[in-house]
């Protein structure tokens, strides 16, 4: 039998199995990156807060403490490998708090992903407009009240394609959970090699896959993305280009305003 | 009624001392103007007013109060409204929203009251049509007339200029102009840092004239336009005489 035709034999008999894979795969990574999105906004948010001479002792001892512990989270999740965190967290915690696998994957991929998150978010609400943020200032919103209405929603609409490329990232990275032995696309690829002894073609077909799974999530992003510049109101061409977004994006970031005035006095 | 009386501020960036001892009072409904060359104080004098920046000595008292120990900083800078030289529009909202974000957040008003003061403000400044505009998208007159509009709408009682018309093309220096006559016109106080020239002389009460942190000149417009007593005035004006 010639390769084709074993991935179609192979598609036909385990095509249930595949099915849960993709469900499993999908869940963690989806719930995943949803959950390290709001560790990320939390940490990153609150790790952009600059206090200024209106916020009391209190509070600012209160933010040195916590920005030295998110500095540490950083770091460590940033520094060792997912597959190591896998294996480590589950089995450290297994006795204390009994958990399964899926939720120890989930929590896993939460983790790892908030601390990329914080970063992102954190560089998002730095490229925001210092100017936006005096004006919110100055007509008594509070610093909670800046961060909520003006800060973030321009933070995050400035980090959304970093934001989109962890969830692509995290649909591939799953497959390091398999450690722990939850029945994800790479654990259920690597048990149907074990069985038909057809490693090249079951391999090429979870391959498949998690490009299908990609490319879905990237066009779905890019969608979004859209709206989310829109964000209902009329922009010019240039910015709803998708060939620009880029360049546009990075025009907003560093102030339209100022780029605006720059011109007009050259 | 005096409003807003200052004493012998001092504020230092680093090694550059930029306010060396300032007193400065503003009456109720005064215009004022604060001129001077580029990093003479009159942008950080300003900013001081309303606590952007905060002095290393000396003492601020706003509407009678001591602002320096205040205890709500956001409520006394909601009294006082300012305009910025890149108008600072939040560019995550529309015209109207500018205007009624802070007024629900800040003042706690119901969003129909706040869209009625806001179309009242917008209406004022001539710019009743762009309501759903996108603040990127309109031109830098028609911004800072928003951004005029957005700090009424918080009905303050003292409003802060900084270079408004600075950033503006010129053709479009003029809407912004007219719309800040017809304000002190209403009687409104305000304090207005520009080099416009032409607006000093016609709408203000008073001249603040500065030079190297400190205050040189504090008169009429007439007498500093026409009998300015020291040399650095006379130099400054000769400057834009010759412009």
């Amino acid at each position: 039998m010639g390769f084709w035709q074993n991935v179609l034999k192979i598609v036909q008999d385990y095509w249930p199995n595949l099915l849960m894979a993709c469900r499993t795969t999908l869940l963690v990574s989806l719930l995943g990156t949803a959950c390290g999105f709001l560790i990320g906004l939390l940490i990153g948010g609150l790790r952009a807060i600059r206090l200024d001479f209106t916020a009391s002792k209190a509070s600012r001892i209160l933010k040195r403490i916590f920005d030295a512990f998110a500095g540490l989270y950083i770091t460590i999740f940033r520094g060792t490998p997912m597959m190591v965190q896998a294996v480590f967290i589950y089995y450290a915690l297994l006795n204390i708090i009994h958990w399964s696998n899926i939720q120890a994957a989930v929590f896993v991929i939460s983790v790892n992903t908030g601390a990329y998150m914080a970063e992102i978010i954190r560089s998002g609400i730095q490229a925001v407009d210092n100017g936006q943020i005096e004006a919110a200032r100055s007509l008594g919103m509070s610093n909670a009240q800046t961060l909520k209405e003006v800060v973030l929603p321009q933070a995050i609409r400035n980090a959304f394609p970093a934001i989109g490329n962890e969830l692509i990232v995290n649909i591939k990275d799953s497959s390091v959970l398999m450690i722990i032995s939850i029945s994800e696309l790479m654990f259920s690829a690597r048990s149907i090699a074990g069985t038909t002894f057809r490693f090249t073609e079951v391999y090429f077909i979870e391959a498949c896959i998690y490009l299908f799974l990609t490319s879905v999530a990237a066009l779905l992003l890019n969608w979004v993305e859209k709206r989310v510049n829109g964000s209902g109101l009329s922009l010019p061409q240039s910015d709803t280009d998708p060939t620009n977004m880029k360049l546009s994006r990075t025009a907003e970031q560093k102030g339209g305003n100022r780029d605006y005035d720059a011109r007009q006095h050259s | 009624m005096t409003l807003v009386s200052i004493r012998d501020i001092h504020k230092r960036f680093g090694s550059l001392e930029v306010l060396k001892g300032v007193d400065f009072d503003v009456q109720e409904g005064e215009v004022v103007c604060l001129l001077g060359r580029s990093g003479s104080g009159k942008s950080t004098l300003l900013r001081c007013i309303n606590l952007l920046e905060k002095p290393d000595s000396g003492e601020i008292r706003v509407f009678g109060e001591d602002i320096l120990n205040t205890k709500d900083v956001n409520a006394y800078r909601a009294k006082v409204g300012m305009c910025f030289q890149q108008f600072n529009l939040f560019s995550n909202m529309n015209v109207l929203h500018n205007c009624t974000v802070p007024q629900q957040r800040v003042l706690k008003r119901s969003r129909a009251e706040a869209e009625e003061k806001a179309r009242y403000y917008l209406q004022k400044v001539g710019m009743q049509d762009f309501l759903q505009a996108d603040v990127r998208m309109i031109s830098g007159g028609q911004k800072q007339r928003v951004a005029i509009a957005r700090a009424l709408c918080m009905d303050p009682k003292l409003m802060l200029f900084d270079e408004p018309t600075s950033a503006l093309d010129p053709e479009m220096v003029g809407e912004v102009l007219n719309v800040m006559k017809q304000l002190a016109e209403d009687g409104l106080t305000m304090v207005v840092v520009t080099h416009e020239m032409g607006f000093a002389r016609n709408v203000a009460d008073r001249i603040v004239f500065m030079d190297d942190g400190v205050i040189v000149e504090d008169c009429p417009p007439s007498e500093f336009f026409e009998n300015p007593t020291k040399e650095v005035t006379r130099q400054f004006l000769r400057h834009y005489l010759e412009n």
